[in-house]
């Protein structure tokens, strides 16, 4: 076994989780695909998205996965700078609107 | 950014034996990665074999005013190989009987091969379909005798191709140096300028893209839909098609992968991206490369590699069709680059 919780080879693996659930695993594999299919969004839209949520979930795999496709879809490092500050004004906006309640509390309690 | 090349530098991987060994160790000697023989033995491809010769690529120098980080040429101003008007004429020889209906010429950057525009206008004189330069774009700029380029291009209708990497500068001049960017955008304002690449024109001009790193090109029509809305909006300028040419890891690229510590992680990809289907369109099935001194090869990278054609026949000299033909084509683990995604050759993807 590894001694860290997060292997870089383990992303090659990601297919191997059908293995032990061959119906839920291949339907989500299916749903992924199709997901990232060009649609009404553009297959390159879908993967700075794609980029952005990678870092607001905090998933280094996908990191890696979603720089190296961008890379190869000819996307540039300032777009996705800007699509991970998308994500990340989204993540702290949704940390300080719940400081609505907490004036809203503060008040309701204080004289 | 280099300034030598790595054969002027002394470096290990300028020995093409040592670079062969390289891609048959390692993860391939383990058997982690299956070896590109084996791929085509299951496909029942094993050995490849050629079809019918339509492309002859001529390599006539490894001279070079650029030192592009990914070249798989090595070539560079140190490179002192360039083929000399004896060749030339016995490549001539060759155009004229073969069938071939089109000549690719490739360098280095060809036109400071001093025969260039003799070889051209003899060459143009047999009459083949499709007649290539591939120019780098900046060698047009480089120096006053090399301004009329363009013109010359057109009065001899060359198909011009040139290498593009990406639309925006930073990326550019990464991948092949200080200032490419700039110089490219204003050769091709030139090439513009006299007809080459616009809407509806019989003056072909076509660009190639190749990933500035180690991850494989993305899909062909988004990357040149990309492509043509930038440089139109940017700068004006207008090109016919994007081919997109995968890095095949022999040369300089091997050696940035190797010393980037990609090389792995690169492998990797190009096994797992591998297409059955672009086994049988590979580039070498239907061209034939010949080098600055007249040896034959399969393709511009086994010339790279030094191995020649397996065939009683090596030299241009004696050249003969049948022979060549019935020859089998040598591979080796680099060949994974023209099979991966949607293939990859000197006219873009294969599939
Ligand atoms: S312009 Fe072409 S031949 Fe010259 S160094 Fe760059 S990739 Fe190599
Ligand atoms: S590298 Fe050359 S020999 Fe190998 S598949 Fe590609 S074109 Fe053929």
């Amino acid at each position: 076994m590894s001694k860290s919780y997060y292997d870089p080879s383990d992303l090659k693996k990601f297919g191997n989780i059908t293995e032990w659930n061959e119906e839920l695993g291949g339907k989500f594999f299916d749903y992924y695909g199709k997901v990232f299919e060009e649609g009404a969004l553009t297959a390159r839209e879908k993967s700075l998205i794609a980029l952005a949520v990678s870092h607001v979930v905090k998933c280094p795999y996908c990191i890696d996965a979603y720089t190296q496709d961008g890379l190869q879809r000819g996307i540039t490092k300032e777009e996705m700078m800007e699509a991970v500050h998308a994500g990340a004004a989204i993540e702290s906006g949704a940390t300080l609107v719940h400081s609505v309640q907490m004036m809203n509390k503060y008040k309701k309690l204080s004289m | 950014m280099l300034l030598k090349s790595l054969k002027k530098q002394k470096n290990e991987l300028a020995n093409s034996q040592r670079q062969l060994e390289l891609l048959s160790n390692g993860v391939f000697e383990t058997g982690e990665l299956p070896k590109f023989s084996a791929q085509l033995a299951s496909l029942k491809q094993f050995p490849l074999k050629p079809k019918t010769l339509e492309i002859l690529q001529i390599n006539i120098g490894y001279m070079c005013n650029q030192v592009c980080a990914h070249c798989h040429v090595d070539a560079g101003p140190d490179r002192k190989e360039i083929m000399t008007r004896e060749t030339m004429q016995q490549c001539l020889d060759v155009i004229k009987k073969t069938g071939a209906h089109t000549l690719d010429l490739t360098g280095g950057a060809p036109e400071m091969n001093p025969e260039f525009r003799w070889f051209v206008e003899e060459a143009t004189k047999i009459g083949v379909k499709d007649f290539i330069v591939r120019s780098n774009l900046t060698i047009i700029t480089a120096n006053k005798k090399y301004y009329d380029l363009p013109d010359f291009f057109k009065k001899h209708n060359i198909h011009v191709i040139s290498s593009m990497p990406h639309w925006t500068k930073g990326k550019t001049d990464k991948q092949r140096g200080d200032g490419v960017f700039n110089a490219s955008i204003k050769a091709l304002k030139m090439l513009n300028a006299v007809g080459y690449g616009m809407p509806g024109s019989e003056l072909k001009l076509d660009l190639v893209y190749n990933p500035s790193g180690a991850f494989l090109p993305g899909d062909q029509a988004a990357l040149e839909s990309d492509f043509k809305k930038a440089l139109l909006s940017d700068f004006s300028i207008q090109f016919h098609e994007l081919f997109s040419i995968t890095n095949l890891p022999i040369s300089r690229f091997l050696d940035y992968l190797i010393a980037s510590e990609n090389y792995e992680d690169y492998m990797y990809s190009l096994v797992e991206a591998f297409n059955p289907e672009a086994v049988g369109n590979v580039m070498c099935t239907n061209t034939l490369s010949v080098s600055w001194d007249g040896w034959l090869y399969d393709c511009d990278f086994n010339q790279m590699l030094e191995l020649k054609v397996d065939s009683t026949v090596q030299h241009i000299s004696e050249f003969d069709k049948d022979a060549l033909e019935n020859r089998t084509i040598c591979i080796s683990q680099h060949c994974y680059g023209c099979t991966a995604g949607a293939g990859s050759s000197c006219q873009g993807t294969v599939t």
